[in-house]
């Protein structure tokens, strides 16, 4: 093994595939070449993985180095696989179509110079050339055998294995009306004595190829819209990250943990803001790294215009940031130290530097692209009909062609076996299972895809599936209607010193007066509505007061001397307590302010600094609840408008409840449901036979979403609500709820019109291409009809998903 | 009923008979999979198209694609959630982890071609 030099700090590691390993001696050989490259300082090679693990300097080793020690010694080291691979996969597809547009330009070209030789009416024009057999087989030849060589190459290996699909049916219908022209061509007096005019069908043989590869050509553009949404959300993803390094700290340990790395990044900060930037220049260096080396704890900077390469916590500056590829939301989320921020999302103005709490595939997106992989790869319900004719359908198709060759030959008109050769190949060429099988699927990508778009994260067909059949919605209320979080909602003035000071200043002063000394006593008290105030104070910028003799009584309040004033903050019972009185005009708004569902609290001073609490005179009433979210109101309405009922679910006391559920419009309320009843409480709709939809925050409500029809998280995303729920909304916009069930509708819309258009295709025009119209309206399907309807049908089913792209949710 | 007639509707019978037997009545082989991975070739279908895998342990599916119809280009596991691009003669891997006994059906991305994967 290699000595390990001194790590530098700006050393990276490196993990990359190796191809042409088979056994421990190649690991050996290629560690040994790897070590001694230099800038190299440790190699480790897993045979198990065919992959090697390097510790090196980028600046001294670059990658064409790297390639060359492991192929020196007749190795192959893929040290971009992922992006190569990626480019690779599109250029081979790229290759592809074009190869294809070829051989449609060349078969229908060659198809049409055969049709216009042979076409009854219209080869009366064509040159004599054209309307020699030979000339005729030597065009048909190419586009049979090269053209139509995947049909062959895919219809072969099939057979081996006793299988069938859209190509053996193609491969078996030309090669019957190529073989047969060519037989005739070749012997026409034999078909000449049978009493069949010797005329050859080339064109049905060139033309139906031509076209049904044209078909697939543009099947195959209309396919790669499909899984848009996906390459769009992988394509986010940053490449490199500005990561802060301290380059006079030098570690030994190769294996550097992320501990270390947060240690010395956090050093490197703390040095920052101590020092001026020349000296720190010293100190730490910016380095560019590729995105998978970035660990937990490193401290990455962001500059203006730059991507956010992992998901972290803003350590310091402050940004406006542009989440709307994450979570549809199209304002940019002011941010400052603390908050969080998440990867892949575009930092519009300030720089600054946060530290990486998220990182590979634990990273918001990471985890966004595998749910919609996942949700992609997932089957619907409403596809296992599909699922079981389509087993069966090529067999079938081929059972009827050799039916409809019988009973024409049998019991048809002269000259039976052209007939019979035609309808047997009309038939074998018209059936389309590519748009059965295309039919779901193409649709549930597009629908997931499209809710990806807006913050709509559907776990799976099936969930998608269920969403259209939503007839009640339950919204959990703290947290999922209201913010969750108290805030100051009323400030009344209600004492003759702050009504003089109404008129004397305005009645903002009044107000202010209130809350400095609510918010200066509260500042001491730790009661979760005392946040509420204390912010509140904090966000009006009003000075606090220093406070003496605070003292907290449970179940009544605080009290505390502000001022010189004797300050009493609390309920009623305190107010009694200290037998303040509480005016008729003052009771009525305490009585309004309940009934609206907020939490009243009552500010009271005495004028002299006593324990004499029959000065004590009532000044003021702060208000503090829960708000409802901005969108609760429109995300009710949107729903209601749908014909969904909505509930609202809470612990909290029906009074409360009722005033929370009148703001957004719900009438149906459950109240004073402890958290462990409410799975009961949706069995209990569900017994009403309705789907129900349960939307929660995803953690507290775990069980009720999971007994919901539709359990719908509103999440972060990175949370576990996202494996726990059906639908997530990260964009957090209740309206969303909407979107989803709308979303559904639209997806099940169009699997329906799918599914109905590829059966019914199938159903109504086999039969005609067998020529059951034939004894009542003399009606024949040409085969070159039949290959053109098959190549619409599976276009118009992609094109037909493709168009869900397009609708309003 | 003439002779030619005869012999065409013994054909078109004997075709029927055939294409069902061909298809329809063939035996799946089933192959277990005793280490932690299995390699399946796609072309013309699945092979091995039928394979034994144990419950609650992670199998390792290595799909090798040597067929250039685009029909086998994807392979779809709707009951482990995965639709996967399989590149001609690449070897992609997929790891499944079966929770539940049962079988369940993996296809190509059109539904076309299908294997079956049993857990016991």
């Amino acid at each position: 093994m290699p000595a390990v030099s001194k790590l530098s700090p700006l050393e990276i590691k490196r993990t990359f595939s190796v191809q042409g390993m088979h056994c421990a001696s190649c690991v050996r050989l290629i560690e040994r070449a790897l070590s001694r490259t230099n800038g190299i300082s440790e190699a480790n090679v897993n045979l198990a993985t065919n992959k090697a693990t390097i510790t090196y300097d980028p600046k001294s080793v670059n990658d064409e180095q790297i390639e060359s020690s492991v192929s020196n010694i007749g190795y192959k080291a893929l040290l971009d696989e992922e992006v190569k691979s990626e480019d690779d996969e599109k250029k081979e597809k790229q290759k592809e179509l074009r190869k294809l547009q070829h051989k449609v330009g060349i078969s229908l070209f060659l198809g049409l110079l055969i049709l216009w030789g042979s076409f009854p009416g219209l080869m009366n024009t064509a040159p004599a050339i054209l309307r020699n057999f030979w000339i005729q087989l030597l065009l048909a030849t190419p586009v049979q055998f090269w053209a139509g060589l995947d049909f062959y190459r895919a219809t072969i290996p099939a057979l081996k294995h006793r299988t069938a699909n859209m190509d053996t049916l193609v491969a078996i219908g030309t090669t019957v009306a190529y073989s047969y022209s060519a037989f005739v061509t070749a012997l026409p007096q034999v078909v000449k004595s049978i009493g069949i005019d010797p005329l050859p069908y080339f064109d049905v043989a060139t033309i139906i190829i031509g076209l049904i590869l044209l078909g697939r050509y543009f099947e195959a553009k209309a396919k790669a819209g499909t899984s848009e949404a996906i390459k769009k959300l992988i394509g986010l993803q940053a490449k490199t990250a500005r990561v802060l390094r301290l380059s006079s700290v030098i570690s030994n340990d190769s294996e550097r943990s992320a501990d270390s790395n947060l240690e010395i990044s956090l050093r490197q900060l703390a040095d920052r803001n101590d020092k001026s930037e020349t000296s720190d220049e010293s100190k730490y260096l910016e380095v560019d790294i590729p995105i998978d080396q970035v660990v937990i704890g490193d401290i990455i900077r962001v500059r203006p215009g730059e991507k956010i390469p992992v998901d972290g916590e803003i350590l310091e500056g402050e940004s406006s940031i542009d989440e709307s590829m994450i979570t549809g939301e199209s304002i940019p989320a002011d941010k400052t130290k603390g908050d969080t921020v998440v990867g892949a999302t575009i930092n519009k103005s300030g720089t600054f530097t946060y530290k990486a709490t998220k990182v590979g595939q634990e990273t918001m997106l990471a985890q966004i692209i595998k749910l919609v992989q996942e949700a992609q790869g997932s089957k619907a319900p409403i596809q296992r009909i599909a699922d079981l004719i389509s087993s069966y359908f090529v067999p079938i198709v081929i059972i009827l062609a050799f039916a409809t060759f019988g009973i024409w030959y049998v019991f048809g008109p002269t000259p039976a076996l052209l007939y019979a050769l035609l309808n047997t190949v009309a038939v074998l060429i018209i059936a389309c299972p590519c748009a059965m099988g295309l039919a779901t699927p193409t649709a549930i990508m597009v629908g997931t895809g499209k809710g990806a778009e807006h913050g709509i994260l559907i776990k799976d067909a099936e969930s998608l599936e269920t969403a259209h059949k939503i007839k009640t919605v339950i919204f959990d209320k703290t947290g999922t209607l209201t913010k969750g979080k108290p805030e100051v909602t009323d400030i009344i003035a209600r004492s003759e010193m702050m009504k003089q000071s109404i008129k004397r200043r305005s009645p903002r002063f009044a107000r202010d007066g209130i809350l400095r000394l609510a918010a200066s006593i509260e500042k001491g008290s730790e009661h979760s509505l005392a946040e509420a105030i204390v912010q509140e104070a904090e966000k009006q910028n009003i000075q606090l007061e220093p406070v003496t003799k605070f003292k907290a009584i449970a179940g009544h309040g605080v009290e505390g001397v502000v001022d010189g004033k004797q300050v009493y903050f609390g309920n009623r019972k305190l107010m009694e307590r200290e037998k303040v009185r509480i005016l008729k005009l003052v009771q009525d708004d305490i009585e309004r302010l309940e009934s609206e569902g907020k939490t009243v609290m009552i500010l009271a001073t005495s004028s002299r600094h006593s324990e004499r609490s029959e000065e004590s005179q009532l000044i003021g009433l702060v208000a503090v609840a829960d708000t409802v979210k901005d969108t609760a109101k429109e995300g009710v309405k949107a729903l209601q408008k749908m014909g969904i009922e909505v509930v609202m679910i809470t612990g909290d006391n029906t009074r409360s409840a009722k005033a929370i559920a009148d703001q957004v419009g719900i009438k149906r309320v459950l109240a004073e449901v402890l958290p462990d009843q409410k799975e009961a409480e949706v069995r209990k709709i569900q017994a009403e036979g309705k789907k129900v939809a349960m939307v929660g925050d995803g953690i507290n409500d775990a069980p009720a979403l999971a007994a919901a029809d539709i359990g719908i998280a509103m999440g972060s995303g990175t949370d576990v609500a996202i494996e726990a729920a059906d639908i997530t909304l990260i964009n957090k916009d209740l309206k969303s709820v909407a979107q989803a069930i709308n979303l559904s509708k639209k997806t099940m819309r169009t699997i329906k019109l799918n599914l109905f258009w590829a059966f019914g295709y199938n159903v109504s025009l086999i039969p005609v291409a067998m020529g059951v119209l034939y004894p009542f309206w003399g009606i024949l399907l040409n085969p070159i009809f039949a290959s053109v309807a098959m190549a619409t049908s599976s276009i118009s089913v992609v094109g037909n998903s493709l168009l869900l792209k397009r609708v309003r949710i | 009923m003439e002779l030619d007639k005869i012999f065409v509707a013994l054909f078109s019978l004997g075709g029927i008979l055939f294409t069902y037997w061909f298809f329809l009545m063939r035996n799946e082989k089933e192959v277990a999979v005793t280490s932690d991975s299995i390699d399946i070739t796609v072309e013309g279908g699945y092979q091995p198209e039928v394979i034994s895998i144990p419950k609650g342990k992670t199998t390792k599916l290595n799909f090798l694609r040597k067929d250039p119809s685009s029909c086998l280009e994807e392979v779809v596991l709707g009951d482990f959630k995965v639709r996967k691009t399989l590149p001609l003669n690449q070897t992609v891997t997929i790891p499944i982890t079966p929770q539940k006994e049962g079988e369940y059906v993996f296809s190509c991305g059109m539904n076309m071609f299908h294997g079956k994967i049993k857990v016991v």
